[in-house]
């Protein structure tokens, strides 16, 4: 066989030129129908009425509410989780210690339990009949039906974002630069904010982009947990609900439009990310 | 502490604070509410328990949410492999922008993603006028439910899968051409044995998700009792009318239903690293 022909021939590690064609004219379909078609509907839906209907909307003091209980929730509980994510990577990249694989395994937990379930246990933990439940309302804490709760609801769904980023990375960074910082001088804290911070920053900023964009649309747990109070307990995709479930058609997909918009700048951030910095991200994702 | 917990010793600081903060907030956020459901199940009895669980209207819920997350996760079996394939393995014209476009359900809010599914396929949507003709329903019945489900679960085969392509040797592909196979049949008794434990650990993750998913499936569904009535609706009406007995019952089943799932999926990695050294 001459060169020519090898040339024209397919690669025997590839599939024939119609196959490859067909797949990914069926991926592209597909992608357009089950992912685009959604994003592209809830634009369209919101501005059906034309822009000023649908800014107008947004301005309505239960909108401005929605958006303003939204932003605080994040603003508490994902720095809440990037902590807790920074302590618990530290803790199990750096030590050796028993139960370890059960202790990733629990911190695992949340994502495959049903948000549902989440602010059910919340509910039960610190509900009006439990006596812990009790015990707060005779010291006038309110956790159920107010913003802790929501707080508390968002922290459980988006446990696992920072942590999950964070292990994978330092596990492989290992913990010799440390030890060196350590062996030159440097306090542990040094050491931490000098050498592991800006090692596993572009990870930190991957899991904490994660963690804000489920924070911000997270809808079964608050929705269990808030108690629906309008203007009071209402975050966005609560609001959304509410809205759609009232026709208010505009209204809603216009919330959701600022939510949807939101996913897209987290989407070009999260891939900007990935392309740039792959190497310093999760070892699961990119080489 | 350090001394107690620790298996070797390190030269690091900090173990006491990082150890403690990490149990704290794992035992207030995790810990201490699920222990409530069980605590709260415990109290109500096994038997009575049970008896709650026991009604047509339960079953029908719960065996439909997992019905549809079995069916969806399925299909982003399938679908999932040839779009990681696709994407690793074929250049075309807007392959990153399809890469990236894979994980828009992860960040976009499920009652975002649920009424805008529902608006495309509803009887006067896009979607649903063009399928009206040939007597075919999605929103408000259970089609519909598989809609949202697929979409809430498709990024999760193509990315547990799609490192793995891409660490595929293809001189393996290559050996198995030479010694005859045709590409069909490398494909499924090479490439494809080499992917299997990461399309079963996509496959759970996509199905642990979409048992319980809620937002995206209540608004599509339709919600009429025994017909697509999802489980977590049934938990949150029963909380609406303050039965948290009931309410706790179902969640339980569910909770059993996770932790299943989540066994399932480290006993796959186990196996996987036993196997072939890969995750």
């Amino acid at each position: 066989m001459s060169d020519v022909v090898l040339a024209q021939s397919t690669p025997v590690t590839t599939e024939p030129r119609l196959t490859r064609h067909i797949l990914i004219g069926a991926v592209l379909v597909l992608i357009m129908v089950l992912l685009f078609a959604p994003l592209i509907a809830v634009f369209a839906e919101a501005l059906a009425k034309g822009w000023m209907a649908s800014v107008g909307s947004l301005a309505s003091p239960d909108a401005r509410s929605a958006i303003r209980l939204t932003l605080t929730v994040a603003a508490i509980a994902v720095p809440l989780n990037a902590v807790f994510g920074v302590a618990a990577a530290w803790a199990i990249t750096k030590f050796d210690f028993r139960g370890k694989a059960f202790l990733i395994t629990l911190i695992d937990l949340p994502f495959s339990v049903s948000p549902v379930v989440a602010g059910l246990c919340l509910v039960l933990l610190c509900g009006a009949n439990s006596s812990l439940g009790a015990w707060l309302i005779a010291h006038d804490v309110k956790i159920v039906f107010a913003f802790p709760g929501i707080v508390l609801a968002t922290m459980f769904v988006t446990f696992p974002f920072v942590a999950r980023e964070l292990i994978p990375v330092m596990v492989e960074q290992g913990r010799a630069e440390e030890e060196a910082a350590l062996t030159l001088g440097a306090s542990g804290w040094r050491a931490f904010f000098t050498v592991t911070l800006p090692n596993v920053r572009w990870a930190l900023l991957y899991g904490v982009l994660l963690c804000n964009a489920r924070a911000m649309g997270e809808f079964g747990a608050v929705a269990v947990i808030s108690g629906k109070i309008r203007g009071e307990t209402t975050t966005m995709p609560i609001m959304i609900e509410m809205l759609y479930n009232e026709y208010l058609s505009v209204a809603a997909f216009s919330l959701a439009a600022v939510l949807a918009f939101l996913a897209l700048v987290t989407l070009t951030l999260k891939s900007l990310l990935e392309w740039r910095h792959a190497d310093l991200l999760a070892a699961t994702r990119r080489h | 502490m350090r001394a107690s917990i620790l298996r070797s010793p390190s030269p690091l600081p900090g173990f006491g604070l990082s150890f403690g903060i990490m149990m704290t907030v794992l035992s207030i956020v995790v810990l201490l509410p699920i222990g409530a459901l069980l605590g709260r199940g415990l109290m109500i009895g096994p038997g009575d328990l049970w008896g709650m669980v026991n009604s047509r209207r339960i079953w029908a819920a719960l065996s439909l949410s997992f019905r549809a997350a079995l069916i969806a996760s399925l299909f982003n079996l399938v679908f999932g492999l040839i779009l990681a394939w696709v994407l690793v393995r074929y250049r075309f014209w807007g392959r990153r922008f399809i890469d990236a476009a894979v994980d828009l359900p992860v960040v976009l809010p499920t009652a975002v993603a649920g009424i805008s599914l529902t608006a495309i396929y509803a009887p006067n949507g896009v979607f649903g006028q063009a399928l009206a003709p040939f007597g075919i329903k999605v929103a408000y019945t259970e089609l519909g439910i598989w809609m949202a489900l697929i979409f809430i679960g498709l990024p999760f085969v193509v990315r547990t899968v799609q490192p793995v392509i891409e660490e595929i040797d293809r001189e393996v592909e290559e050996v198995s051409a030479t010694l005859g196979a045709q590409r069909a049949y490398t494909l499924r008794r090479v490439v494809l044995p080499t992917l299997t434990p990461a399309l079963l650990t996509g496959f759970a993750l996509a199905l642990a998700r979409s048992v319980g998913e809620y937002g995206s499936v209540i608004f599509i569904a339709g919600n009429i009792p025994n017909l697509t009535e999802i489980a977590p609706l049934l938990i949150v009406i029963r909380l609406e009318e303050y039965n948290y007995n009931a309410a706790a019952a179902i969640g339980i089943a569910m909770l059993l239903i996770s932790f299943t799932m989540l066994l399932a999926i480290n006993v796959i990695q186990i196996w996987s690293r036993r196997r072939i050294g890969l995750v």
